[in-house]
């Protein structure tokens, strides 16, 4: 079990689900983020203040995956989010010690087995 | 009085001012009160049409889409006095005006009619900003500032100006007879179509098709739809340019048209989608406005209910297409002035009546045949062709000193940090203060990279 936790770019947010869902990857949180990276800084100035701004909208994603599930995620992330830019964001796979399904009680890869 | 007479009085006055004085009606304090409250309304309408479209695009992009509109207060409005109202009311020709007027000059406190001159002036020249204002909404979200500014700029001289002397400032279409109280073919059909060519000569968002492009704050749009009918009653009332029965007609209609407009429209939507929609409200209002308006004070207020109900039902239809296309009128520009303002035309042709205002003409159900239903037509046609062909060499001509668009990823950024270097919704989470001195260098409003 992996919690792959990716942050993108928000205008790229609809072409990641597309690629998620096409991948059979259905569950998932998403959540309006904002964060540093390497990106250039925005200037803006409102009335003589002059300001930069480090902070970037970004969205995070967060994905809990069977083993087998996770390298399809990485991808399907990976080539959906790119722009080449430097701001394309990040992908942290972290290990996850249980997953419970609230309705069944199901745990782990039953869990985050699609419901059909 | 019709407004083209008191324009051809104004004309005259100007050409014969020692004659003007004896025989010209003195001011009058009422007409000059209305004329005066009318232009404050009729102004007050370009911030409301900028939160209409500020709350019709995706937030990124809100402060652009609203300036589109502000910008125009300016542009227009500075170019307005500086040739514009001379060439829309000089006495020139039947095809368009002079510059014996330009920077103003023998605009001053005369009577035209029974209003200062220079009011008048400062009227008309409300309408002129708004109508360059309106065809942002075809060009948001992706159209670069500069090249927005150059093009209003000029669209208000080549465009506007000749259109509005052909109806109102002694050309031929008002000597022809065709009816437009306040505007219906020289500001809706005219913007409308302006901005069906733009969008084409522009091409749709680059997410458009791809994504929804949602509103991003319905209760601005809804804001907006208010005001702006607030507004109209100056731009309708104050268009019978005195405060008499015929103003009181038309702000009536104006009160009355868009009422119907939003019972035909929520019967629409409640059959069509199953739910009635603030956005559509909002649509109905500025529809049914945009219908009345040529025929404001020359039909019966029940003509103005059958007017107003019957005049957005296309638009309703033509937007629904629409938007299933590839064809991307970001804000739908054409459907609700360009086909609102083709319905109230030719709609005057068929209820106008001489037995409500006999400065007027009567239409086909009231025994004019169908003459006067064809010169309404013909002043449709005119003024579509017209703005069409200019609009598309305009955008050309500007196409060839800066490129229209921004570029792609600017785009994506959004056009508020990329054309205005701020933000609609700015949290100030993250921001550094810079002295100007010290600020980074900066290319698009992004630091430059090394």
């Amino acid at each position: 079990m992996k919690l792959v936790k990716a942050i993108v770019r928000p205008s790229r947010l609809p072409d990641v689900l597309r690629a998620l869902y096409a991948a059979d990857i259905t569950g998932l949180t998403v959540s309006r983020v904002r964060g540093h990276g390497g990106q250039v800084e925005v200037v803006e100035t409102y009335r003589g203040t002059t300001v930069k701004m480090e902070m970037h909208d970004k969205v995070m994603i967060d994905i809990g995956v069977s083993d087998t599930f996770v390298d399809i995620a990485v991808d399907a992330i990976c080539s959906s989010a790119a722009t080449g830019s430097v701001g394309d964001g990040k992908i942290f796979v972290l290990p996850v010690e249980r997953v419970i399904r609230v309705r069944t009680g199901e745990e782990d890869v039953a869990a985050v087995t699609p419901v059909r | 009085m019709t407004k083209k007479k008191i324009c051809a009085l104004a004309v005259l006055g100007l050409l014969v001012p020692s004659v003007l004085a004896q025989e010209a009606d003195a001011i009058s304090g009422v007409d000059t009160s209305w004329l005066l409250v009318s232009t404050a309304l009729v102004l007050l309408m370009t911030p409301a049409l900028a939160f209409f479209y500020g709350g019709l695009v995706r937030s990124k992009n809100a402060l652009n889409t609203m300036m589109m509109s502000f910008v125009a207060l300016g542009i227009s409005g500075t170019l307005w006095a500086v040739a514009g109202y001379s060439l829309a009311f000089g006495a020139g020709g039947d095809w368009i005006g002079d510059l014996s007027m330009a920077f103003l000059a023998g605009v001053g406190l005369e009577p035209s009619g029974t209003t200062p001159h220079l009011l008048f002036m400062g009227f008309q020249g409300t309408f002129a900003i708004i109508t360059a204002a309106l065809i942002s909404g075809t060009l948001v979200e992706r159209m670069k500032f500069v090249s927005y500014v150059i093009f209003i700029g000029l669209w208000g001289l080549a465009v506007y100006a000749p259109v509005c002397h052909w109806v109102w400032g002694g050309g031929w279409l008002g000597g022809m007879g065709a009816l437009d109280f306040a505007g219906g073919a020289v500001v809706h059909v005219n913007a409308g179509v302006a901005a069906l060519v733009a969008a084409r000569v522009l091409g749709p968002r680059k997410d458009y098709g791809r994504e929804a492009l949602l509103p991003h704050n319905v209760p601005f749009v809804l804001l907006g739809a208010g005001i702006l009918w607030f507004g109209w009653f100056g731009f309708n009332g104050g268009s019978a340019l005195a405060a008499d029965g015929i103003a009181a007609l038309a702000l009536v209609n104006t009160l009355l048209a868009p009422a119907a407009g939003i019972f035909a429209w929520t019967l629409l939507d409640r059959f069509t989608t199953g739910k009635i929609t603030a956005v559509g409200i909002a649509t109905a209002i500025v529809v049914g406005l945009v219908a009345i308006t040529p025929a404001a004070g020359f039909v019966s207020p029940g003509g103005a209910l059958a007017l107003g109900a019957v005049g957005v039902i296309p638009s309703y239809y033509l937007i629904r297409w629409r938007t299933r296309t590839s064809f991307d009128d970001s804000l739908d520009v054409f459907a609700a002035h360009g086909m609102g303002g083709i319905m109230g035309a030719l709609l005057t042709g068929v209820l106008a009546t001489t037995a409500i205002n006999s400065g007027g003409a009567n239409g086909l159900l009231f025994g004019g045949g169908v003459t006067q239903l064809g010169i309404q037509a013909l002043s449709v046609l005119a003024v579509a062709v017209y703005s069409g062909v200019l609009t598309y060499l305009i955008l050309k001509l500007v196409g060839l000193v800066t490129k229209l668009r921004a570029d792609s990823s600017d785009e994506g950024l959004g056009m508020d940090i990329v054309a205005h270097g701020e933000e609609a919704y700015a949290t100030g989470e993250g921001a550094v203060l810079l002295n100007e001195s010290e600020a980074p260098e900066r290319v698009n409003g992004l630091t430059k990279k090394d």
